[in-house]
């Protein structure tokens, strides 16, 4: 099973800056912790208390878990997951 | 430093002041490499807040996949405040992500919205460190 991950700029570090990379798992959940043994440090830039950080965004084939299930969105062969730091600030 | 066009900066004035009393936000976007804001790319402030302003995710997707398709990165990321200086909040600086970016702010305060002049100054954050910069407003640019 391959699933590409699409990576942030600010998490290239983590990928010897590769801007895609290849994971593999059932669920976005699977997929991070899939990550995470091959690029340690990221699942928590992810992921915080067991849900996805309030200002990461995480989508699966161009949709954002977070209207599909959260980090339990399933995930299969051939699908792309794409990670993006929200934009926002405030005075 | 920043070097930007006189047609892009005075649309960043026009649409913080179209948007405020709410923050307006945007991006410029430019040739990967090129340091040249060329595309500017308004976007909706999915807060619709005084105080705060964010993307909405759905418009976030499809911005970062136009410019990947343009190879094109964000050259400026710009927000505006309404009610205080043109300078990185706290929260600025938190959830600044993009260190290649030049981030803009410009400040609609004290009845700038309206007329006068609108405070524009451009920063790098990275890890959390700000760093002011210089402006540079050209006509056109060289090349």
């Amino acid at each position: 099973m391959t699933i590409e991950v699409r990576i942030p700029t600010i998490l290239r570090t983590y990928t010897n800056d590769e801007r895609a990379v290849d994971a593999a798992g059932d669920d976005v959940r699977a997929v991070i912790a899939n990550l995470e043994s091959n690029y340690e440090g990221i699942a928590e830039r992810l992921v915080e208390n067991g849900e996805v950080r309030r200002f990461v965004n995480i989508y699966v084939n161009d949709e954002d878990i977070r209207f599909t299930g959260g980090l339990e969105t399933a995930t299969s062969d051939g699908d792309t997951v794409v990670i993006l730091p929200a934009v926002a600030g405030g005075c | 430093m920043l070097t930007i066009s006189r047609e892009l900066h005075d649309e960043i004035i026009a649409h913080a002041r179209r948007d405020h009393p709410d923050e307006a936000c945007g991006v410029i976007a430019g040739a990967i490499g090129s340091d040249t804001p060329t595309r500017l790319i308004p976007m909706l402030n999915a807060a619709m807040s005084p105080t705060f302003y964010e993307f909405d995710s759905g418009d976030l997707l499809r911005l970062y996949r136009d410019m990947d398709d343009n190879d094109e990165e964000p050259v400026v990321i710009y927000h505006s405040h309404t009610g205080t200086e043109a300078y990185p909040s706290r929260t600025d600086i938190n959830l600044a992500s993009e260190p290649g970016a030049h981030y803009v702010l410009v400040s609609t305060r004290d009845g700038a919205h309206e007329a006068g002049d609108v405070e524009f100054r451009s920063y790098r954050i990275i890890d959390s460190v700000v760093t002011e910069e210089e402006v540079r407003v050209v006509e056109r640019y060289d090349h």
